[in-house]
């Protein structure tokens, strides 16, 4: 086909993926965004299959076939407690993707024998390379996120303190190697070097992260495997692929932004701070608590709630863990039917991805206008009766507001103290991610309710009930 | 050089275009946002293809990986877009 005709339809398809994004900018029209996106990348394919360069149609049926098999399956099983498992595999396929792509082309030139002559080579180069490193680390980093995410490697920051000079000096060893390859001094072991040095890179970026810190590292994989599209697009000139990699990395660096400043670090701190930082100026939590730690039960938490006019929840990756969103829902729908205003707030970060609390929450068929995020939620927590905290710890820790010399402070929190009472439902005492005590556990007002959150939640629904 | 500089500009205001409209994607929907970009991030499975079944590149492994390449791709698209309508239908289902 005309490749005229055939560009103008890859901008029908990138036209449509900014449709589908605009699309997802409210939850009406979300679902018709996604299938624009959809179609767009149905209109990309078939044109592409159309191309006169395409010969080999059974091998390109067989690998369209296999992963459409595989990525049906992944869609349709996934939990929900699970997505951001879900999205670290897209991740590193994509990169794994466009790394495939790159590493064809750069064979495809080697084999074509051009010179290095014109300029057209040395950029088509130079995006191939890019392709490999970006898309190799985007690959491997995503493994090594998974396998975090899913507990086959230990959740918590794996390394020591040399590790961003081990990082530096592997990424220099890259660029190094890029170099020789662009200009013609290294042939395919120096490609192959790249491909492994770019692995490792990816590991050892991602292994000194822990596990609260995983939405940045997420969302900034995710960036890394549009730009790597884009790198692609680069290399065959293919304006869908620079158009829609451009897309998806700025997309990816925003919610990477979002995350930082929600715990206000910086993405160097995220990356690089986390093994600086021992416990030099450590809290005793024995002197947090002591003697001031309320324990309650299922039946003193409903009688709380039975004269609450305004009840806000306000959960936390425990919440998945346990997965308890149903029964939150039951709660909620208890209190509702009551006449109780019931709202949910959010914090950015709680869970380990941008957006994870209200995916479990709407699984459990929350309305989404319940759900609040923490700049709408924090100026009504005064008039609130009762804040029921699941599963989320560091995110209420007023130290992050009133102790300058705590490793928090400056981090916005939502400012659940300020309600009449607080009900915690936590399994112990034991620290956050952050690895502090909080001092929330031991205010007058607040509660503890010990035990595994969707039990406790059941258990508190049960009371309600009976009471009634 | 020209097309370079052409692309170029392409990817730059793509960027922007991306940026304006990403920020007022509220943070309700940040996950299926992720999931929904990286399907089209899958995109690499028009460059796939044509490694895949161009019939000029004679190698075996040029193949092998271009085949790879469209197996990982629509692992990405397919799994992307059906995970997102699945998370898109239940922030639907009360509205």
């Amino acid at each position: 086909m005309n490749s005229v005709i055939i560009n103008l339809f890859y901008l029908v398809a990138a036209l449509l993926f900014v449709l589908g994004i605009k699309g997802l900018t409210r939850p009406k029209t979300a679902v018709s965004g996604n299938r624009m996106a959809a179609l767009g990348m149905l209109v990309a394919i078939v044109i592409t299959l159309l191309d006169r360069q395409v010969i080999h149609y059974e091998v390109v049926f067989a690998g369209l076939a296999l992963g459409a098999l595989i990525g049906a399956l992944m869609a349709a099983k996934i939990r929900m407690t699970s997505m951001p498992q879900m999205v670290a595999i897209l991740n590193g396929l994509g990169g794994g993707a466009s790394l495939g792509v790159a590493a064809a082309s750069y064979l495809s030139f080697m084999a074509a024998g051009n010179e290095l002559s014109s300029t057209t080579l040395i950029i088509a180069n130079c995006a191939v390379m890019l392709a490999v490193l970006i898309g190799t680390v985007t690959f491997s980093g995503s493994a090594v996120a998974f396998g975090k995410l899913q507990e086959i490697l230990p959740g918590q920051a794996i390394g020591f303190s040399g590790m961003k000079f081990v990082n530096l000096g592997l990424l220099l060893a890259s660029l190094a190697a890029v170099f020789l390859l662009i200009t013609g001094q290294a042939g395919i072991g120096g490609f192959i070097l790249l491909v492994t040095l770019s692995l490792i890179l990816g590991v050892t970026l991602v292994m000194p992260i822990g596990g609260a810190d995983m939405p940045v590292v997420i969302a900034l994989l995710n960036s890394y495997s549009g730009i790597a599209a884009a790198a692609a697009g680069f290399i065959m000139g293919n304006t869908v692929l620079i158009i829609s990699g451009a897309l998806v990395g700025a997309s990816g660096i925003i919610l990477t932004r979002i995350m930082c400043v929600a715990m206000n670090r910086s993405l160097l701190n995220v990356l690089f701070g986390k093994m600086a930082v021992p416990d030099s100026n450590s809290i005793d939590a024995d002197e947090v608590y002591k003697g001031k730690v309320t324990s309650s039960s299922p039946d003193e938490v409903s009688m709380m709630l039975e004269d609450a006019q305004r009840v806000v929840i306000v959960p936390g990756f425990g919440l998945a863990m346990a997965q308890a969103q149903h029964a939150v829902r039951e709660l909620a729908d208890t209190l509702v039917s009551r006449g109780v205003i019931v709202e949910f707030a959010i914090h950015p970060v709680a869970g380990r991805m941008p957006g994870h609390m209200n995916v479990l929450l709407a699984e459990a068929e929350i309305d989404y206008d319940a759900m609040k995020t923490m700049e709408q939620s924090n100026p009504n927590f005064s008039k609130t009766d009762v804040v029921i905290v699941i599963g989320a710890n560091d995110v209420t820790n007023p130290m992050a507001r009133e102790d300058k010399g705590s490793p928090i402070y400056g981090m916005p929190i939502l400012n659940v103290d300020q309600a009449k009472s607080v009900v915690i439902v936590k399994r112990s005492l034991s620290p956050g991610f952050a690895g502090l005590p909080n001092p929330l556990f031991a205010m007058d007002n607040a509660v503890m309710l010990f035990g595994d959150g969707k039990q406790a939640i059941m258990d508190l629904t049960a009371a309600l009930h009976e009471a009634a | 050089m020209e097309a370079f500089i052409i692309l170029l500009s392409l990817f730059a205001l793509a960027v922007f275009l991306g940026v304006e409209l990403i920020t007022k994607v509220p943070p309700t929907l940040h996950t299926p946002l992720m999931s929904g970009s990286n399907a089209i991030s899958g995109i690499t499975i028009v460059g796939a293809i044509l490694a895949a079944g161009s019939g000029d590149q004679p190698g075996a492994i040029v193949q092998l990986l271009g085949f790879v390449a469209i197996v990982f791709a629509t692992i990405n698209v397919v799994g992307g877009f059906m995970v997102t309508h699945r998370m898109l239908k239940m922030f639907k289902r009360r509205a």
